[in-house]
């Protein structure tokens, strides 16, 4: 047992580091270590740039154009590109669809889609929920009907993040109605352009415009934009759900908003000192930044058993169930520590808004599949229950 | 001991909860929350018919003088029903501290329209970096020919873009003087926002603002004492306030979990959400009796026992008010983060209660020293 990083792995942080903090732009980096909203168009810079060094699809196989990182690699780039202000790339391309394309697609999907994926010129989103179908995706009712060389598809999406600058809209879509639920469902890659598709969005709490419902009328889909075969969707989706592994406890993205809280919490005053000096609201920053050191290990422990390709399993819902309890306990501190003056939410839109993002950061216990379906998930198949 | 109401209190409950079902439904609301005032005149106007906004005005101006539970009933259903109208700031807080000083003239002057819902009159006391400390007051009232000049800056003033009249606080000498100053004196000036809970506040900026001696309320630098002592009166309304929101949303979140199905079942008959909501529950209930008994105790003269009942009171409805609002959100999934539903906003009126007349941590740390000192 060792939890020192190798020499390589120490040289490639270095490698990692120099370039992000010669070619990360300046204003990018501005807005993230502040906490402002980021544009799309400053995800898109960045990943651009990433693009242009080969390091484009960080996740990805060499042979799909990554630069065929292992799992701690990843992890490093990811901590280190957190540390200095970049932006979090976009999931949906690079994470979700792509990892299917490539192991479920055809050569045809894989040569169109994964190199405008890898250079940031596609765009994409996650049409998975419906009003009705939630946490019980596999009731999804969206209906995709076969006519000729297509489908017509028909059906409303909802929840769906960034789909008003999404290029494409990968989806789950009910292509046999009378199949038992998750076998009757199809993935289909649908160009967000094709007529009869519409993107109504929905304001959060926040007053933030990320998410949207998108709905579709007669929409037709060309067969050769099914991934794999009709009616098998159900199994790359569950592929989907269990691959993003090394980011999903957010530690490098909560490591870097520790240091802001503390900063923060240095800046304001209580009693005539630093609020970061008074005893209690120390002791529940400590309690906080031990918690996360905690998890920084227990993702550590994930990621290198699959370096040594034990995959990892359910362990992974104890990540996202403990790196979203963090991520919300850090905003919950920014905003108490900020006082009475937290209250202001559109005091000042351009600068770091602590209620808001007390607001909008609950949705991390709701998305990507809620925390008590992730404790669903741990006692069925860790405790056995 | 008694905790039933009479049957006037009765009565006055029940017309509060009927108008505020009637009037204020979660649609009409919105269409206020949207307009440019963020507030409604023609709602202000019916408080006053009703009479709500008499009851911390003096029974010689024809009001009810004080009166604790009635103020707590009409808090629960101002926090039911979301209330966007500055009905803590200036029917209490404001109303509360003329009351306490303000002279006969200018009590005779404002009573009868500030209960007639004719003017909105709001205390601009809180300053930057003040935090939750009361006595922290930079801004300088110097004495200029025959009265006063103001200057200094006040934050998060709530509802002050629509008030006529501020009290301003600020420091004469060695003590702390209130003045009343209008909105469009010269020299004030505000730079508006909505807040978390999507009311319109301002931080005020005065300069050189002239004040007459009739704008002084109260004797010369005799104002903090009785700003610390209605800060009670306003913990006490607002724990009543968060009570309602607290029981309105509890109410909201179990009728959507016995109609939201999922696997083919309402998700209320998970048992992992009916713990978490019996947990609400209780959080409810304790944040009931300590609204109690903050409003039972908001006139009480021993102001270090008050002082211990007001602390206690905000760090058990602070911390329901965290936990149910989350909570709420959380089983509403989805739907709960967005500006459509209604849970999101008791959620943030709820997390703005917290944050409003010092958070959970300030109390509990007033409470301990208060404690301490008291053995
Ligand atoms: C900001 C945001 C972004 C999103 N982005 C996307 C996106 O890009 N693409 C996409 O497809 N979807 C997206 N979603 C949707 C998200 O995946 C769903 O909200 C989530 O799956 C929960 O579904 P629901 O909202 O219908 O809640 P419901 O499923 O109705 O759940 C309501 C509550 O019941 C609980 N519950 C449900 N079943 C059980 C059970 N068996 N046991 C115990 N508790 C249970 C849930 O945990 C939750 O607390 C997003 C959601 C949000 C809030």
């Amino acid at each position: 047992m060792d939890l020192s990083f190798t020499p390589e792995e120490n040289a490639f942080r270095q490698a990692v580091r120099s370039f992000v903090q010669s070619r990360l732009p300046a204003d990018i980096q501005k807005r993230t270590l502040e906490g402002r909203k980021q544009t799309h168009d400053d995800y898109k810079r960045w990943h651009r740039l990433l693009y242009e060094q080969g390091w484009g699809a960080p996740t990805w196989p060499k042979e799909y154009g990554g630069p065929g990182w292992g799992a701690v690699e990843q992890y490093i780039f990811e901590e280190e590109s957190a540390a200095a202000g970049a932006p979090l790339l976009s999931p949906f391309g690079l994470k979700m669809v792509g990892p299917v394309i490539y192991t479920f697609g055809s050569d045809a999907q894989k040569e169109r889609f994964l190199p405008r994926i890898r250079s940031a010129e596609h765009s994409w989103c996650q049409g998975y929920s419906e009003p009705g179908s939630g946490s019980d995706l596999a009731s999804l009712k969206t209906r995709a009907e076969r006519r000729g060389d297509g489908y017509v598809v028909n059906g409303q999406k909802t929840w769906i993040t960034h789909a008003q600058y999404a290029d494409y809209i990968f989806c789950l879509v009910r292509t046999d109605p009378k199949a038992k639920q998750q076998q009757g469902i199809s993935f289909l890659l649908i160009d967000m352009k094709t007529p009869g598709i519409t993107v109504r969005p929905i304001v959060t709490m926040d007053g933030g415009k990320e998410i949207n419902e998108v709905f579709f009328e007669d929409v037709h889909v060309p067969v050769e934009n099914r991934v794999g075969e009709e009616n098998a969707g159900w199994t790359y989706a569950k592929f989907l759900l269990g691959h993003e592994r090394t980011n999903i406890a957010g530690v490098a993205v909560s490591k870097r908003e520790l240091r802001r809280l503390k900063h923060i919490a240095s800046e304001e005053r209580k009693n005539g000192k630093p609020l970061i000096e008074d005893p209690a609201f120390a002791a529940r920053i400590a309690q906080v930044e031990i918690d996360l050191w905690a998890l920084e290990i227990t993702n550590l422990r994930v990621v290198s058993a699959e370096k040594e390709k034990r995959a990892p399993g359910p362990e992974v819902s104890l990540l996202k169930i403990k790196g979203t309890e963090i991520q919300q306990a850090l905003t919950e501190l920014m905003m108490l520590a900020r006082g009475p003056s937290a209250l202001g939410l559109l005091n000042d839109a351009d600068a770091f808004r602590p209620a808001a993002a007390y607001c909008n950061l609950r949705k991390t216990s709701i998305y990507g599949g809620s925390n008590e379906i992730q404790k669903n998930i741990i006692s069925r198949t860790i405790l056995g229950l | 001991m008694d905790f039933d109401l009479t049957k006037e209190q009765q009565q006055l409950g029940d017309s509060i909860q009927r108008f505020v079902a009637r009037e204020y439904a979660f649609e009409k609301r919105k269409g206020i929350l949207r307009s440019e005032e963020g507030m409604s005149r023609e709602v202000w106007a019916h408080l006053a018919e009703m009479g709500l906004l008499a009851l911390q005005v003096p029974e010689e101006h024809g009001g009810m003088g004080g009166a604790p539970i009635e103020t707590m009933l009409a808090m629960n259903g101002v926090g039911r029903g979301l209330l966007l109208e500055p009905y803590l700031a200036s029917a209490v807080v404001a109303t509360t501290l003329l009351r306490e000083l303000g002279s006969p003239a200018q009590q005779g002057e404002l009573f009868p329209a500030m209960a007639a819902g004719e003017r909105i009159v709001v205390l601009a006391h809180d300053e930057p970096g003040a935090r939750y400390d009361l006595t922290q007051v930079s801004t300088k009232a110097t004495r200029a020919g025959d009265g006063y000049a103001l200057s200094g800056q006040k934050s998060v003033v709530v509802h002050a873009p629509s008030a006529d009249l501020l009290l301003v606080s600020a420091r004469t000498g060695s003590g702390v003087s209130l003045f009343l100053v209008p909105w469009d004196a010269k020299g004030v000036s505000l730079a508006a926002y909505r807040t978390l809970d999507g009311r319109r506040a301002a931080d005020v900026t005065l300069s050189e603002v002239r004040a007459g001696r009739e704008a002084l309320v109260g004797a010369e630098g005799a104002a903090l004492d009785v700003i610390v002592s209605v800060n009670d009166v306003a913990i006490a309304a607002a724990c009543a306030e968060a009570v309602g929101a607290l029981e309105a949303l509890l109410q909201t979140t179990v009728e959507y979990s016995k109609s939201r199905k999922q696997f083919g079942v309402p998700i209320g008959t998970f048992q992992a959400l009916q713990h978490r909501m019996v947990e609400m529950l209780i959080h409810v209930e304790q944040a009931k009796s300590m609204s109690y008994l903050a409003s039972l105790r908001s006139d009480e003269k021993d102001l270090q026992a008050r002082a211990r009942v007001m602390s206690a009171a905000k760090v058990i409805v602070g911390r329901a008010c965290r936990n149910v609002g989350q909570e709420a959100v959380q089983i509403h999934g989805g739907m709960g983060m967005t500006e459509e539903f209604h849970a999101s906003h008791y959620f943030r009126r709820l997390a703005a209660l917290e944050l409003s007349f010092g958070d959970t941590e300030h109390h509990l740390e007033k409470f301990a020293l208060n404690s301490a000192e008291a053995t």
